[in-house]
């Protein structure tokens, strides 16, 4: 560390040990969530889940990506090629990019920058990109209308999403996640935002393409939506960014709504781990509940509802503040 | 990088026969204007068996086990409807025993078949959970049924002039058991599915049919019940020893696709009845006729009898020339008329919406392709 600090200066070293970090953290989160979510699924259907490999399945999804990454990796004739290969790295790269702001504990952050809630959300807009480019280049009808279907679906979705949390920044006035945690020692955001956080998590479920909102994969109407055409490891990288933008949008949760690394005896980073794992599972749940929402209703649901909803809590709380 | 199709500002999509929601080999052919269906043409015929012709070529017993392959998933309907048909023809009266072990049976039949397609229905909506619910009911369905007849999908149990194998103090017990449970299941499937909003915007008002249409089309079963036309055979035409039974007939208002799912839930309670009087019911004596011919040789003569599956009205067409094989034999199968109404239903809707259309008409496409 020290060497590398020399050699580099500190800040780059930094950033390098941050990558590392993150990278292992982002597979690791990702084995976890997918296992995970087996477990909750197969215990909200009354059945055990996977039980073979591992205490209780626990290494099933090593076992998984192992036979993911051996397999042929298929490009059929008629796809664009090079879209077709960058769309599976375009999507993962911006979800990787957005740990480098998110605060673990109050010193466990690689950059804390004062536009780190922008960041993020302009990282989270990229990954429309990667699936409009993903469904363009697979030269599939069902490819093309989860393409499709997942750009309106995002646009309409991070509006409300954006508003919802310029509340709590009115409420903090700083942009950084460190400030937005720090403001919540006393009280978490929840509990004077509680319509915000709904908003937020309804939002958040729309923007990581989970069920009910799960449009652009709809598995009964697109087969598999904008990856149909993808197999093996490439597959497997749609995946992981998928499971890690769940990650993404629940540590944001975290931060804003429920006081972040802050909480009694336990080390900060184990609050925090706590908080969005349980966001997680509220996500999880949703999927497993309910059926999915058509996709005007869904469009509607957005500009009709969520938007007005998220602008009205907007100008209360900017009155509240400045009657104050 | 879509191909034109006859319009410009159209495209057409191929739905199936390798598709998810399908349920089998059905293909659609799609017109689609962004995602809106502009004309919808079924195509059918990819799992065509030929069975019509292959009854020609058997004798009346070895075709029995056909007909359990024409709708796997109500198949003692269909033994019950084909049996009938031949015991017309050879004058047989199948004892009273007998025909309640065939109600009995159906029913639990029709029980299975009800459960599968609520949780494959939802499943097509997007709903993934109640799926396994159903199938953990349908399980237990299966196991009583197994003891009995011996197979778990394609039954093949009733014979000419009455069933092979009585039932036991066990079968009756467990299905007692069976009634309370699934009985005590409704509450759970109420909270889920029936009153989720999400659920219920999905379904209301989606895939009207009127009741013209459905004379029109010669819809019948849930289809037609589901529209308001309360056409039962079990009531309209009774067969076997229905009469001696106290059930109703559900209906729904206004014929969208909700109320096909409540028509089949609330169906699925009356079964639950039927199960219950039959066993409190249940006669003792022989469970087959007395004078069964060793060699199945049907005098002259044609017969029509209609039996009501669990999608609709089976009829069995059987003409013999006094041999021992049939002459003809034409099966009227209910699917057939409930799909054909697809492409007037389908235009102007969502894909979204067309699944869940083609979900709430229950086809079992080896039916239509027979």
């Amino acid at each position: 560390m020290e060497l590398l600090a020399q050699t580099l200066g500190s800040d780059a070293a930094r950033m390098i040990l941050g990558l590392i970090g993150i990278i292992a953290l982002v597979s690791v989160n990702a084995l976890f969530l997918i296992w995970m979510e087996r477990k909750v699924s197969a215990h909200m259907q009354l059945r055990p889940g996977p039980m073979e490999v591992g205490w209780h399945g626990a290494i099933q999804t090593i076992a998984d990506a192992v036979k993911l990454m051996s397999k042929e990796l298929i490009t059929p004739a008629e796809v664009d090629r090079p879209v077709y290969l960058l769309a599976p790295i375009v999507i993962f790269l911006p979800v990787l990019l957005s740990f480098l702001v998110i605060p673990f504990s109050k010193t466990l952050v690689i950059r804390d920058m004062n536009v780190g809630v922008l960041l993020i959300l302009a990282f989270a807009a990229l990954s429309v990109l990667a699936i409009l480019m993903a469904g363009w280049a697979s030269n599939n009808k069902y490819s093309v209308l989860g393409a499709i279907r997942s750009v309106a679906q995002n646009v309409a979705y991070e509006i409300p999403l954006l508003i919802t949390l310029m509340s709590v920044i009115l409420m903090v006035g700083s942009l950084s996640l460190v400030d937005i945690v720090a403001a919540q020692e006393r009280y978490w955001f929840i509990l004077t935002q509680p319509l915000a956080f709904i908003l937020y998590i309804t939002c958040a479920t729309a923007e990581t393409n989970r069920a009910p909102f799960d449009l652009p994969e709809a598995e009964s109407e697109l087969v598999a939506g904008f990856h149909t055409e993808y197999s093996g490891m490439r597959f497997a990288l749609f995946f992981l960014a998928e499971y890690t933008n769940m990650f993404i949008v629940s540590a944001v949760a975290t931060v804003f709504f429920l006081g972040g690394w802050q909480g009694p005896i336990l080390p900060g980073i184990v609050w925090f781990l706590i908080k969005v794992y349980a966001i997680i599972f509220l996500l999880m749940w949703f999927r497993w509940t309910f059926p999915r929402v058509r996709f005007d209703q869904l469009i509607t649901f957005a500009w009709k509802i969520l938007i007005p909803l998220a602008f009205a809590n907007l100008l209360l709380t900017a009155l509240i503040l400045k009657l104050r | 990088m879509l191909e034109p199709g006859i319009e410009e500002k159209t495209y057409v999509l191929n739905l199936g026969p390798q598709h998810p929601s399908t349920h089998g080999v059905l293909r659609v052919e799609l017109e689609m204007e962004g995602e809106f269906i502009t004309k919808a043409e079924p195509d059918i015929g990819y799992g065509h068996r030929a069975h019509e012709h292959m009854a020609e070529n058997r004798n009346y017993l070895q075709f029995l086990p056909n007909t359990a392959r024409v709708d796997y998933l109500h198949a003692l309907a269909y033994n019950q409807g084909y049996c009938m048909a031949v015991e017309k023809l050879l004058g047989l009266v199948v004892p009273e025993r007998g025909e309640f072990i065939r109600v009995i049976t159906s029913e639990m039949n029709r029980l299975t078949s009800h459960l599968l397609w609520v949780g494959a229905y939802l499943m097509d909506l997007g709903a993934f959970t109640p799926f396994l619910y159903c199938f953990d009911d349908r399980e237990h369905l299966l196991d009583l049924l197994d003891r009995i007849t011996g197979s778990r999908l394609t039954y093949c149990f009733y014979r000419f002039g009455g069933v092979p194998q009585d039932i036991d103090e066990e079968f009756i017990t467990g299905c007692r058991d069976f009634v309370k449970r699934l009985r005590s299941r409704w509450v759970d499937y109420d909270n889920l599915v029936t009153k989720n909003v999400i659920f219920i915007h999905r379904a209301r008002d989606v895939g009207l049919i009127t009741q013209e249409q459905c004379i029109k089309y010669g819809l019948t079963g849930p289809m037609v019940r589901g529209s308001g036309i309360p056409y039962d055979i079990r009531k309209s035409e009774p067969y076997s020893v229905y009469p001696l039974f106290d059930f109703e007939i559900p209906i729904g208002e206004r014929g969208d696709i909700m109320d096909r799912y409540l028509v089949r839930m609330r169906e699925m309670e009356q079964s639950l009845r039927i199960i219950e009087q039959a066993l409190d019911k249940l006669p003792n004596g022989p469970i087959m006729a007395e004078k069964v011919p060793k060699r199945i040789k049907p005098p002259e003569g044609e017969v029509y009898t209609a039996v009501e599956t669990a999608r609709g009205e089976f009829g069995c067409y059987v003409v013999s020339k006094g041999d021992v094989k049939p002459y003809r034999i034409k099966l009227r199968v209910p699917s057939f008329g409930n799909l054909c109404i697809l492409p007037e239903v389908a235009v102007d809707t969502l894909v979204a919406d067309l699944v869940a259309i083609l979900g709430s008409m229950d086809v079992v496409v080896p039916e239509i392709d027979r």
